[in-house]
């Protein structure tokens, strides 16, 4: 089974600190924001130019002057800030954001990650990916732990084509949590119903149960 | 008297844009585009060439227009997804397109307008788009040498604009819209309300107006939203 991709969210939101500025990707990443913890107050950033997203508008108040990174109708908030491209990869690239959560096709265990181009499919572009895997100090992969043939996407070596080189720092797949250390991915919570056998079994990459691995809790 | 910018509209903004001209649009998605340059494009059946954008528009609206009529012949962008003819007129050959990450896209504008002639970056370091660049190593961290932009045309949106170029943009519609007014050589700026000097409050410009040549109160906006999303009241 695992976790949902909800979980998934739910398990990133605890790795949010108390006034952090935090991207998230499209897809499972933006999930997180529904799953800000109580008395943590953090500043999404859209990298297309806006610090304080707020939520979707209400029916009848959508503003097309008004729009996230995935293209889809947001508003402000109290203390929201509005900018141009290039200031917001600038706050990006001096390592201003805290926190960079996106999804992956595949990351290696030295923290490489292919999330961007499948060779011989059609090209869609890298859009900010590979500016924000190149400047965040803190880069969580929220991903599903197999491809839907069922092989690992946690390799040893990408296969795909390169977003950025030794950079994310922590996984959470549908079978657990995993932190890029030296020695590999080192698994230090597995999901409530999901063996330590499976994960070693669907983990490609070089793995390391941690002494102390707990469940998931969400 | 001061200096007096106005022409009477698209048509005669973009009057002298030939075949192929490099021409930097603004906007992200189809936030903050400028519509009624793009229709006059597209009426004025300019082909071969060149466009500078986040991305491509979709089938058929923004760039997609153009994309359309086969005016273009190279793309450069960061994203170019959601949009059948793009695709098809990259897999038949038709259309050469350039990949360019996202900051260093922005960056690149931006050091066009600040007189900046190449810039160290990080992103794409490692990757396919490093391949031929030229990199610099600098306290053991090795950055590619990425080029300031040099378009003939910029055309962009705002939201306001008085008569000598100065420009205000309005929420996310300004994404890349004043770096790519600082980057033309001959900017165009079309707005939804053009106004006198003094109208505007010096404090408030996010374009000053040296980096625009013509501008225009652009009309009949669309303003098409590509993903409307909405929460229950």
């Amino acid at each position: 089974m695992g976790l949902s991709k909800e979980q998934i969210a739910q398990r990133i939101a605890k790795e949010l600190k108390d006034g952090y500025y935090v991207n998230l990707g499209i897809g499972i990443p933006t999930l997180v924001a529904n799953f800000i913890p109580e008395g943590i107050n953090v500043v999404l950033q859209s990298e297309n130019g806006l610090l304080g997203m707020g939520p979707f508008p209400e029916e009848g108040k959508e503003d097309a002057d008004l729009i996230n990174a995935g293209k889809q109708t947001i508003t402000t908030l109290p203390g929201s800030a509005i900018f141009d491209s290039a200031m917001s990869f600038g706050m990006i690239r001096a390592g201003k954001v805290h926190l960079t959560v996106l999804g992956a096709m595949e990351v290696a265990d030295n923290g490489d990650i292919a999330n961007w181009k499948i060779p011989n499919k059609m090209v869609k572009g890298m859009g900010g990916a590979m500016d924000l895997v190149a400047a965040a100090k803190n880069i969580i992969v929220a991903m599903q732990h197999t491809n839907p043939k069922g092989e690992s996407k946690l390799l040893s070596k990408c296969t795909l084509p390169l977003t950025g080189i030794q950079c994310v720092t922590k996984i959470v797949t549908d079978l657990g949590v995993f932190e890029v250390t030296p020695e590999g991915f080192r698994c230090t919570e597995h999901a409530p119903d999901v063996t330590i056998e499976e994960i070693k079994a669907k983990t490609a990459g070089r793995l390391v149960i941690a002494d102390d691995i707990k469940a998931v809790v969400v | 008297m001061s200096i007096n910018k106005v022409v009477a509209g698209p048509k005669e903004a973009v009057q002298d844009i030939q075949d192929g001209a490099t021409i930097m649009f603004g906007g992200f998605g189809l936030c903050g585009l400028p519509e009624n340059c793009i229709a006059a494009l597209v009426e004025k059946g300019v082909s071969n060439l060149t466009c500078i954008s986040n991305n491509a528009g979709v089938d058929d609206f923004g760039i997609g227009l153009m994309l359309h009529k086969k005016q273009l012949k190279k793309m450069i962008a960061s994203y170019v997804g959601e949009n059948a003819e793009f695709e098809r007129q990259l897999l038949s050959g038709e259309l050469e397109v350039e990949l360019i990450p996202q900051g260093t896209l922005a960056t690149r504008c931006l050091i066009a307008g600040y007189g900046i002639p190449f810039v160290p970056v990080l992103a794409g370091v490692g990757t396919e788009v490093a391949e031929g660049k030229e990199t610099v190593t600098r306290n053991g961290k090795e950055y590619l040498i990425e080029e300031a932009f040099d378009a003939e045309f910029a055309i962009v949106k705002a939201w306001k604009g008085d008569t000598m170029g100065n420009l205000i943009f309005k929420d996310t519609a300004r994404n890349f819209n004043p770096l790519m007014a600082m980057a033309g050589k001959t900017t165009i700026a079309e707005v939804e309300e053009l106004v006198q000097p003094g109208e505007l409050d010096p404090n408030m410009i996010h374009t000053p107006g040296i980096y625009v040549h013509r501008i225009f109160q652009g009309t009949n906006y669309e303003k098409r939203i590509e993903q409307r999303t909405v929460r229950k009241k």
